[in-house]
């Protein structure tokens, strides 16, 4: 039998933040949220702290679902909630800072690169150079 | 109010090993916020663990960090081990926290000097220096490499130590140590490093708390948090404290790093004292599957490894989280209300590794 994440517990969408909030007065320190392509779906872990034990949050998100931001309860996730945008091409509602699919891609780079299927508009081609014009070439 | 001016603040700056930008938003010379801008050294490596063997995977995972190298290996191979049902001899475990704290003996020192030139100190950052040499010297002496030791393996350790190599780690340890007799209270006894470091990007315990931070960060401010308490590897064996200082500032983080640099050769002596005769490899048969985490200590602070595999030799994903991705929410906390100079001190202080953050 495969393993299992010990302490986890699945959530709905619409129960995330409840069950985030509750546990911010509990003591739990927000470690990361850990996001896994499952084909044509997502699983968006939320990992907590307390006294060196994880307590654990799955979420499952249909492709083209919105999720809920949990920046506003940890301001800590606002960052990861980014990543995973621009890695896995989410979006998110209610980001307390938001870099607009920015935070670690640039211009030209493959979007969604993390999907297992790449998105459509995908493009691994870096974006045409300019030629430079020396002023003295002979 | 005082017009407001914005400046980029990297990703190129002079105390910036790594790129990074901060765009702080200042009165006067006052930083009123501060925004992370990363993403100039995103290398892909967690798309790349995905296409290789899982049996490659230590050796580039080492590769997301230059200075925290074995660490990254060794939780992976715990995490691999954890899901595969092996238990490591316990030879293997002692090696694997004696790689372990030099990598940490490493981290401190390069970040003591990093501080020391992010201030004008260039003497104290040569002095830092070569006592980190001595340490490279001996990551090369028993693994091979100065940067990526490639010891680390699932199942356990890829090379031994003969004892003359412990006889010659364990004079290296003392004649390091009589250097940090001198370096150390040089660093913290001096009045020019107590005027830029003490009560600077002061934060409190709630704060680090509620914003995640990790490692010295943490410890600086009293929370008691130190993930090889668990006792991982051998930890469990050996005998240390967390090292916890209160004031939360930047003098009190190279505090608690300091006091580190000698907690990791009291270990390294542990080790050799206690070092179990055994096999380094356990054999490894099959390939892993289903889901675990993992967490070990680095030299930055605690780090998250979440595993999926699905019985293949490849992994269906790896996420890695470091120390200083949750370092980065605790600095944003720091800024606001500093003065311009003290910004690259402030940065500094919260040891930030970019190549870490974006993997």
């Amino acid at each position: 039998m495969s393993m299992e994440i010990e302490n986890c517990v699945p959530v709905t969408s619409d129960q995330l933040l409840e069950q985030v909030a509750a546990r911010k007065p509990m003591g739990y320190r927000f470690v990361t949220m850990s996001c896994v392509d499952v084909g044509g779906a997502f699983d968006i872990l939320y990992h907590f702290d307390k006294d060196y034990a994880l307590s654990n949050l799955r979420m499952r998100i249909e492709d083209g679902q919105s999720v809920p931001s949990i920046s506003s309860i940890y301001f800590a996730a606002a960052l990861v909630e980014n990543e995973i945008k621009d890695l896995f091409g989410l979006s998110f509602t209610g980001l307390a800072l938001d870099y607009e699919g920015r935070f670690m891609l640039s211009e030209g780079a493959p979007t969604a690169p993390m999907r297992k299927t790449p998105m459509p508009g995908v493009t691994t081609t870096p974006p045409e150079r300019k030629e430079i014009v020396w002023p003295n070439k002979h | 109010m005082a017009q407001q001016t914005l400046i980029p603040f990297g990703p190129q700056h002079p105390v910036l090993p790594e790129p990074i930008q901060l765009r702080l938003v200042l009165e006067d010379e006052i930083v009123v916020s501060a925004i992370p801008i990363i993403g100039y050294i995103h290398r892909g490596l967690e798309k790349l663990v995905e296409q290789k063997d899982f049996q490659q995977n230590p050796f580039l995972l080492e590769r997301i960090c230059g200075i925290c190298s074995f660490i990254h290996s060794m939780n992976y191979c715990q995490g691999i081990e954890k899901l595969m049902g092996l238990e490591v001899s316990p030879r293997a475990k002692y090696l694997r926290v004696f790689w372990s704290e030099l990598n940490r003996l490493h981290s401190h020192l390069l970040w003591v000097g990093l501080l020391a030139d992010s201030f004008g100190y260039e003497n104290l950052f040569m002095w830092a220096w070569r006592a980190r040499e001595k340490v490279q010297d001996l990551a090369e002496f028993t693994s091979g490499g100065r940067v990526m030791y490639g010891t680390c393996s699932v199942g356990g350790v890829r090379r031994d130590l003969s004892p003359d190599q412990v006889r010659h780690v364990l004079s290296e340890m003392d004649q390091l140590k009589d250097q940090l007799d001198k370096l150390v209270p040089a660093i913290l006894n001096d009045y020019t490093v107590q005027q830029r470091l003490v009560g600077v990007g002061a934060i409190s315990r709630e704060v680090a708390f509620e914003r995640g931070g990790v490692g010295p960060i943490a410890r600086a401010t009293g929370i008691r948090y130190d993930h090889r308490t668990t006792g991982y590897a051998a930890y469990g064996d050996l005998q240390f404290e967390p090292i916890v200082e209160t004031a939360g500032d930047c003098y009190a983080r190279t505090q608690v790093r300091m006091r580190e640099l000698y907690q990791s050769i009291d270990l390294i002596k542990q080790v050799f004292s206690k070092l179990p005769e055994g096999p380094l490899q356990v054999p490894v048969k099959g390939n892993p599957d289903g889901e675990t985490v993992t967490r070990v200590e680095q030299p930055r602070g605690e780090v998250l490894y979440y595993f999926k595999a699905n019985g293949t030799k490849n992994l269906d994903r790896l996420r890695v989280r470091t120390p200083t991705f949750a370092n980065a929410a605790a600095l944003l906390a720091m800024l606001p209300g500093c003065e311009l100079a003290d910004v690259p001190v402030i940065v500094l202080s919260i040891d930030p590794c970019i190549s870490c953050t974006e993997r």
